[in-house]
C-alpha cells in the first residue's frame, strides 16, 4: 500500500497538554477522544438495539402472541430495532468511531480539519438517540417500520407525538452525519501527508471518502422528506396525502433515494477495514489496489440510481421496473471485483488467523451469500414473490448484521490494542467469533426458507406452518445474545487486564504498513508533531 | 488445476449430502421445515418458480465457488504451510476475467428476467375483474361485472377457529370465490394506509395505495383454497388481515355468484358496506 518513513512518536507524549476529565470527554476536540466516544456510544446503542432483537426472537419462537401486548407494540420494537441499528450502531461505529480514530492517523494528519465541528457531530447524536428511545414511550410509540411510509406515519396512522419525536431524532442524527461527512471530505482532501497522493491513500481512507460523499448527497434528501412529513402531520400540507392531491409514493421515492445509498454508507467503511485486515494478516499488499478503490467509487455511484428496486410492488411502470432491474444487477460486478481481490490478496500469502482475520474471512463469505440473494431480489419479476418476506430480512441481515457488524468486530479486535494500549486475549476473541458465527447463521439462514415459503415481514404472529424454522432462528438469536454478552466481558477484561501492547501490534510488514502502526499504542494525545512523509 | 477441480467437486457433494441429511432429519419431526415456494397455481407463479430455480443454481454455484476458494486459501496459504508470502499484486488477465465473467452471468440472468417481468405485467384479454380494497384491518372485495357484488372479509379470531377445516391466521369469514381457467384482472387500492395484496401461490403482490388503482392479473389453473397475507406494514393488526381465495370450476362459480348476490344484497347501496357487514 504505502511505503512510509517510520518515526517513533512515543517521545512526544510529555509535551501533551492533557485537559481534565470533563473538558476532555464533554468538550472534546481531539479526533481520538471523539472516536472513542463514538465507539462507546455505538456499543451501548448496539446492546439496546440487540435487546430489541432478543425480544423479537422470543416472541417469534412460537406462533401466537406471547410477550407483546398487541401488534402496535411489536411495530414499535421493529422500528426501534431498525433505526437504532442503522443510525446509532453501524454508522457511529464504522464512520464516527473508526473513521475519526484512524482516518487522520492513516493520512498523517494531526487531527480532523474541523475539530469543534467534530465535537458537535457527536453530541448531536446523543439527544437524537434519546429522542428516538423516548418516542417509544410517548402515546402509542412509532410503529411505522424504519421506512416510515405515510399514510401510516401520517396523522391518519399515527396521531399523537411519537412519530414527530422520531422525525426529530432523524433530523438530529442526519445533521450529525452531514457535518461529520463534510469534516471527513475536507480532512481527506486537504490534510494528507506530503507524498500521499489520492492513489496512494489507504483503502479505508478511500472508503471513508466515498462514504462521506454519499452522506452529503443522500442524507439531505431524507431530511427534506421527513420535514415534508412533519408539515403534513402538523401544519396541514398535503405532500403525501392523496386527498389533498399529494402522493404517498413520492415519499417512498425520496426515502429510497436516501435509503439505498445509506446501505452502501454502512458497508463501504466495512470494505475498507476488511481490506486492511486481509493485507496485514496475509503479509501481502492488497491485490489490485486501484481496482479496489474504483470499485468502491463505482458502487457509490451506481448506489444512487437503483433506489426503486425497493418499490417493485408499488405499481411502477413496467419499463421503469426493467431499468431498475438492469441497474441493480450491475452492482454485482464491482462487488465481485472486491470479493475476488480479497481472495487474491490472500492467495500466495502467509496467513495468520488472528481474531480480526477470522472476522474478515467470515465477512467475505457471508457478504457473498448476502450478495447473491441480492442478485435474486434485483429481478423485478422475481421480487414480486419475495418482497416484504423473510427472504428480504435474511438478505439484508447477511449483508448488514453478518457484514457490517462483522466488520465492526473485525475493526475492534484489529485496532483495540492501538486505541487502548492493551491487547485482548486471543482465545477470547476467537471464542467470541465462533459463537457469533454459528449464532447468526442459525438465525438468518433458515429465514431464506421462511421467505420462499411466503412468511411476511413485520408480523408478531404467523401461520403455524412456519413454526419449525422460526424456532431454530430464535435459538440462534439466543446464542448470538450470549456471544454479545461475552463480547462486553472481553471489552472490560481487555481494558482492565489486557497485556500492554507495543506500537506495531501485529508486526505489520513494511509492504502493507499504514501510518497508525508507526505510532505508540495508544498514540500520543497529539500525533505527528513532525509531519510524516510518504514515499 | 485438476486437483483443485476435484477438491471443488468433493466440497460441493459434501455440502449437498449434509443438506439432504439435515432436511431428512427435520422431516421426521412434527414441525414442518419447508424449503421452497408454495405450490404454483397460476402461469405467472410457475414461470417465477422456474426462473428462481435457474437463479438458485447460479447463486449456489457462486457461493460454493467462493467458499471453496476461501477454504483452499486457508489450507494452502496459512503461515505454517506457506511461510514466505509472495508479493504479487496484479494480474491483468485475472482482473479482466473476474470482471467479464460476472457480466456474462448477469446477461444469462437478465434475459429470462425481462421476459418474466413483461409477462407478469399485463393480462391478455381479461375476462372478469376483481376489485380489492385494503382497510385497517380487513379486505373489501368487489365483482364489478356481477352487479357490483361486494363484501368485506375479516380474519377468523383464534378462539373461533375450527382446526379441522380452518387455518389459524389465514382463514376468513367471507371467502373470495373465483373461477379457474379464467383470466382475471385484479385491481387493488386502499382506503386508509398502504396495504399489500399478496397471494404467494398466484405469484402476485400488489401494493394497495390510497389514491391509486394498481393492477395485476391471475389465471388460476387448479381448483383449491389459497391463502395470502397483507404484505405492507399497516398498523397494529397488520398480521391479522389474511386473504382466502377459493378457486372453483366455472359453473360452480356462477352458482356461487347467485347465492352471494342474495347473501350480500344489503351491500348494493354504496356507503352501506360497513354496516351491512356488521349487521
Amino acid at each position: 500500500m504505502t511505503q512510509t518513513d517510520t518515526h517513533t512518536h512515543g517521545h512526544d507524549d510529555h509535551h501533551d497538554h492533557h485537559p481534565g476529565f470533563f473538558a476532555r470527554w464533554f468538550m472534546s476536540t481531539n479526533h481520538k477522544d471523539i472516536g472513542t466516544l463514538y465507539i462507546i456510544f455505538s456499543i451501548i446503542a448496539g446492546i439496546i438495539g440487540g435487546a430489541f432483537s432478543m425480544l423479537m426472537r422470543l416472541e417469534l419462537q412460537d406462533p401466537g402472541l406471547q410477550i407483546v401486548a398487541d401488534g402496535q407494540m411489536w411495530n414499535v420494537w421493529i422500528t426501534a430495532h431498525g433505526l437504532i441499528m442503522v443510525f446509532f450502531v453501524v454508522m457511529p461505529g464504522l464512520i464516527g468511531g473508526f473513521g475519526n480514530w484512524f482516518l487522520p492517523l492513516m493520512i498523517g494528519a494531526p487531527d480532523m480539519a474541523f475539530p469543534r465541528l467534530n465535537n458537535i457531530s457527536f453530541w448531536l447524536l446523543v439527544p437524537a438517540f434519546l429522542l428516538l428511545l423516548g418516542s417509544a414511550f410517548i402515546d402509542s410509540g412509532a410503529g411505522t417500520g424504519w421506512t416510515i411510509y405515510p399514510p401510516l406515519s401520517a396523522s391518519l396512522g399515527h396521531p399523537g407525538m411519537s412519530v414527530d419525536m422520531a422525525i426529530f431524532a432523524l433530523h438530529l442524527a442526519g445533521a450529525s452525519s452531514i457535518l461529520g461527512a463534510a469534516n471527513f471530505i475536507t480532512t481527506i482532501l486537504n490534510m494528507r501527508a506530503p507524498g500521499m497522493t489520492l492513489h496512494k491513500m489507504p483503502l479505508f481512507v478511500w472508503a471513508m471518502l466515498v462514504t462521506a460523499f454519499l452522506l452529503v448527497l443522500a442524507v439531505p434528501v431524507l431530511g427534506g422528506a421527513i420535514t415534508m412529513l412533519l408539515t403534513d402531520r402538523n401544519f396541514g400540507t398535503d405532500f403525501f396525502n392523496p386527498e389533498g392531491g399529494g402522493d404517498p409514493i413520492l415519499f417512498q421515492h425520496l426515502f429510497w433515494f436516501f435509503g439505498h445509498p445509506e446501505v452502501y454508507i454502512m458497508i463501504l467503511p466495512a470494505f475498507g477495514i476488511v481490506s486492511h485486515i486481509v493485507a496485514t494478516f496475509s503479509k501481502k499488499p492488497i491485490f489490485g489496489y486501484l481496482g479496489m478503490a474504483y470499485a468502491m467509487v463505482a458502487i457509490g455511484f451506481v448506489g444512487f440510481i437503483v433506489w426503486a428496486h425497493h418499490m417493485f410492488t408499488v405499481g411502477l411502470d413496467v419499463d421503469t421496473r426493467a431499468y431498475f432491474t438492469a441497474a441493480t444487477l450491475i452492482i454485482a460486478v464491482p462487488t465481485g471485483i472486491k470479493i475476488f481481490s480479497w481472495i487474491a490478496t490472500m492467495w500466495g500469502g502467509s496467513i495468520e488467523f488472528k481474531t480480526p482475520m477470522l472476522w474478515a474471512v467470515g465477512f467475505i463469505f457471508l457478504f457473498t451469500v448476502g450478495g447473491v440473494t441480492g442478485v435474486v431480489l434485483a429481478n423485478g419479476g422475481m421480487d414480486i414473490a419475495l418482497h416484504d418476506t423473510y427472504y428480504v430480512v435474511a438478505h439484508f441481515h447477511y449483508v448488514l448484521s453478518l457484514g457490517a457488524v462483522f466488520a465492526l468486530f473485525a475493526g475492534f479486535y484489529y485496532w483495540i490494542a492501538k486505541m487502548s494500549g492493551r491487547q485482548y486475549p486471543e482465545w477470547m476473541g476467537k471464542l467470541h467469533f465462533w459463537l457469533t458465527f454459528i449464532g447468526v447463521n442459525m438465525i438468518f439462514f433458515p429465514q431464506h426458507f421462511l421467505g420462499l415459503g411466503g412468511m411476511t415481514r413485520r408480523y408478531p404472529d404467523y401461520p403455524d406452518v412456519y413454526a419449525g424454522w422460526n424456532e431454530i432462528s430464535s435459538y440462534g438469536a439466543y446464542l448470538t445474545g450470549i456471544a454479545t454478552l461475552f463480547f462486553v466481558f472481553v471489552v472490560f477484561y481487555t481494558l482492565l487486564f489486557g497485556k500492554k501492547a507495543k506500537g506495531n501490534v501485529w508486526d505489520v510488514q513494511p509492504q502493507v504498513m499504514t501510518l497508525e502502526w508507526t505510532l505508540s499504542s495508544p498514540p500520543p494525545f497529539h500525533q505527528f508533531e513532525i509531519q510524516p512523509k510518504v514515499n | 488445476m485438476k486437483k483443485i477441480m476435484r477438491h471443488f467437486f468433493t466440497l460441493s457433494l459434501t455440502i449437498a449430502a449434509m443438506l439432504s441429511v439435515i432436511s431428512q432429519s427435520f422431516a421426521q419431526s412434527e414441525k414442518t421445515y419447508d424449503l421452497g415456494f408454495q405450490e404454483a397455481a397460476t402461469p405467472v407463479a410457475e414461470r417465477m418458480h422456474d426462473f428462481h430455480t435457474l437463479l438458485l443454481y447460479i447463486i449456489t454455484g457462486i457461493s460454493v465457488f467462493v467458499l471453496f476458494l476461501l477454504i483452499y486459501v486457508v489450507v494452502r496459504f496459512n503461515a505454517k504451510a506457506n511461510p514466505e508470502p509472495s508479493q504479487t499484486t496484479h494480474n491483468t488477465l485475472l482482473e479482466v476475467l473476474w470482471t467479464g465473467i460476472p457480466v456474462l452471468i448477469l446477461i444469462v440472468i437478465a434475459v429470462p428476467s425481462f421476459k418474466l417481468l413483461y409477462y407478469t405485467d399485463r393480462p391478455v384479454d381479461p375476462e372478469m375483474t376483481l376489485k380489492v380494497t385494503g382497510y385497517q384491518w380487513y379486505w373489501g372485495y368487489e365483482y364489478p361485472e356481477y352487479d357490483g357484488l361486494s363484501f368485506l372479509s375479516y380474519m377468523i379470531p383464534d378462539e373461533e377457529i375450527d382446526p379441522a377445516t380452518q387455518k389459524r391466521n389465514l382463514s376468513t369469514d367471507n371467502v373470495v370465490v373465483l373461477p379457474v381457467d379464467t383470466t382475471i384482472l385484479v385491481q387493488v387500492t386502499a382506503a386508509d394506509v398502504i396495504h399489500s395484496f399478496a397471494m404467494p401461490s398466484f405469484g402476485i403482490k400488489t401494493d394497495a395505495v390510497p389514491g391509486r388503482l394498481n393492477e395485476t392479473w391471475i389465471r388460476i389453473t387448479k381448483p383449491g383454497t389459497y391463502y395470502g397475507q397483507c404484505s405492507e406494514i399497516c398498523g397494529t393488526n397488520h398480521a391479522y388481515m389474511p386473504i382466502e381465495i377459493k378457486a372453483v370450476p366455472k359453473d360452480e362459480f356462477e352458482a356461487w355468484i347467485e347465492g352471494a348476490k342474495d347473501k350480500f344484497a344489503m351491500n348494493d347501496q354504496p356507503g352501506t358496506t360497513q354496516t351491512a357487514f356488521l349487521q
